[in-house]
């Protein structure tokens, strides 16, 4: 048994569990691209309506061109840090950087295993798709309740802790994570640090973009550090 | 049929479309749970996995109906309902549907309820400028996953670096934007230090976490170590707003 555990995703039964993934995933994700675009069509039928062509084709083009550029990267800079199933689900469900990886890498600290394991695999998976469970649920909770709701949800007070939940989760993240990682954590924290200082337009909308070249900037400086057998 | 952002008809086909959702997630969580008991892994560390991953996702959660609540202000209940339960985001979706309000010679906010035909192409837009991942994935992850178990085979102390310097890339960007306003300091403006302030808060709540597993051996208090720290955080980020503001 405890073989089996070891064993990397390539071999044996992981590999079959890994296909199966892969085979399903691919499945959900293309169903559920065909009835994202099933509701405004569903829409426009029972409504009669067709839409405004101007409209779809300058609002595209002021959208979609940024948002596609962010999706691509995101999703080569992801795909390595969700592992295959919380991938699928994570590109589906969404709040990826600020929900699902951080859940993600909850897991696998917890249970002390690395993510690019078997055991990281399945319980990276287990966690996202736990986290989009519950949120799935409790946005429906919130819907039913808005009316009721609105008056606590929309009051001044609570704004400011809505407002800090990226430095509340990050806080609480990074301090495991850069304490265990150290040697790597120096030198994109300074170029982080430096640059979001420094540059005014990197901001909570511009985050997302950084996070790529962060990653590549780490791993840069952690192969270099390797390579000269400092780490 | 007269058109309304919060027709009962909208309700029905965003319910449909997000029980699909779940149902992807349940699904993907019975798979990996059989996987996890075939290869031997103890029921409790799943379970409490699980529990500690539904614990942590409350208050984010919280954070998303809240999204909702306002743009249902402009675009009805069922529409950001099913953006923000599927891949979306407050911002995006504001920044899509005032791109084709405008282009319609409208905007968003204006008061103006929406017809059905601007409904129609908002939400179009929205659905179709961030469909990349829903389809890139299926696409590319099998080929990804390949070359990290090359890279794994080939050597797997290197692999083990580059996956912790994916984790600690990612980190290391999120807390740079924790120091983005940080300048404002010296124009005289404290509030630029709150999310400096709310993460130290939180980073010493895991620590004094850690602390207390160690001292009392309770392995229970890491599972809700993050979320606790989360929620107390944010619950700081009340007070600190209010005397830095």
């Amino acid at each position: 048994m405890n073989n089996e555990m070891n064993c990397s995703i390539a071999t044996g039964t992981g590999e079959n569990y890994m296909n199966s993934v892969h085979r399903w995933g691919r499945i959900w994700n293309l169903s559920v691209m065909i009835i994202l675009f099933a509701f405004p069509v569903a829409v426009g039928l029972i409504f009669r309506a067709l839409p405004d062509l101007k409209g779809l084709g300058l609002g595209l083009l002021a959208t979609a061109p940024m948002y596609w550029a962010v999706g691509i990267v995101e999703t080569f800079t992801y795909i390595p840090m969700l592992g295959a199933g919380g991938s699928y689900l994570s590109f589906v469900t969404g709040n990826i950087s600020n929900l699902k990886l951080p859940c993600a890498l909850n897991a696998l600290d917890q249970a002390g295993v690395k993510g690019n394991s078997d055991e990281g695999e399945v319980l990276s998976t287990i966690a996202i798709a736990v986290s989009s469970i519950v949120t799935t649920l409790i946005i429906v909770l919130g819907v039913v309740l808005l009316i009721p709701l609105r008056p606590l949800l929309e009051n001044p007070v609570l704004d400011p802790a809505f407002a800090q939940i990226l430095p509340a989760l990050f806080g609480a993240l990074g301090v495991v994570f850069v304490s265990r990682n150290w040697k790597i954590s120096i030198a994109p924290i300074v170029l982080m640090l430096i640059l979001f200082i420094s540059i005014p337009a990197l901001n909570s909308g511009t985050v997302g973009i950084m996070v790529p070249v962060s990653v590549i900037f780490t791993l840069i400086v952690s192969r270099i550090m390797y390579k000269k057998g400092w780490l | 049929m007269t058109f309304s952002v919060n027709h009962p008809i909208l309700f029905v086909l965003a319910g449909i479309i997000i029980a699909v959702v779940l149902a992807q997630s349940v699904f993907f969580l019975v798979m990996a749970w059989r996987r996890g008991i075939k290869m031997g892994m103890d029921k409790k560390k799943l379970k409490r996995v699980a529990i500690s991953a539904a614990v942590f996702t409350i208050a984010p959660a919280i954070a998303i109906i809240i999204s909702v609540a306002t743009l249902s202000k402009d675009l009805g209940i069922p529409l950001p309902w099913l953006r923000l339960s599927v891949v979306g985001s407050q911002s995006y979706e504001t920044i899509a549907a005032s791109n084709t309000m405008e282009a319609m010679g409208n905007s968003l906010g204006s008061g103006v309820a929406l017809n059905a035909t601007q409904y129609v192409t908002v939400a179009l837009v929205m659905t179709i400028s961030i469909m990349v991942g829903i389809w890139l994935v299926p696409v590319v992850a099998k080929k990804m996953q390949s070359g990290m178990i090359t890279m794994e085979k080939r050597d797997k102390k290197w692999a083990d670096i580059f996956s912790a310097s994916m984790f600690v890339g990612m980190i290391a960007a999120f807390l740079g934007f924790v120091f983005c306003d940080v300048s404002s300091v010296f124009s005289g403006d404290m509030t630029g230090l709150i999310p400096v302030l709310v993460m130290l808060v939180s980073a010493l709540c895991m620590c004094l976490s850690g602390l207390l597993v160690k001292v009392f051996k309770a392995r229970w208090i890491s599972d809700y170590a993050l979320p606790v720290s989360l929620v107390l955080g944010m619950a700081s980020a009340i007070p600190i707003t209010a005397w830095l503001s």
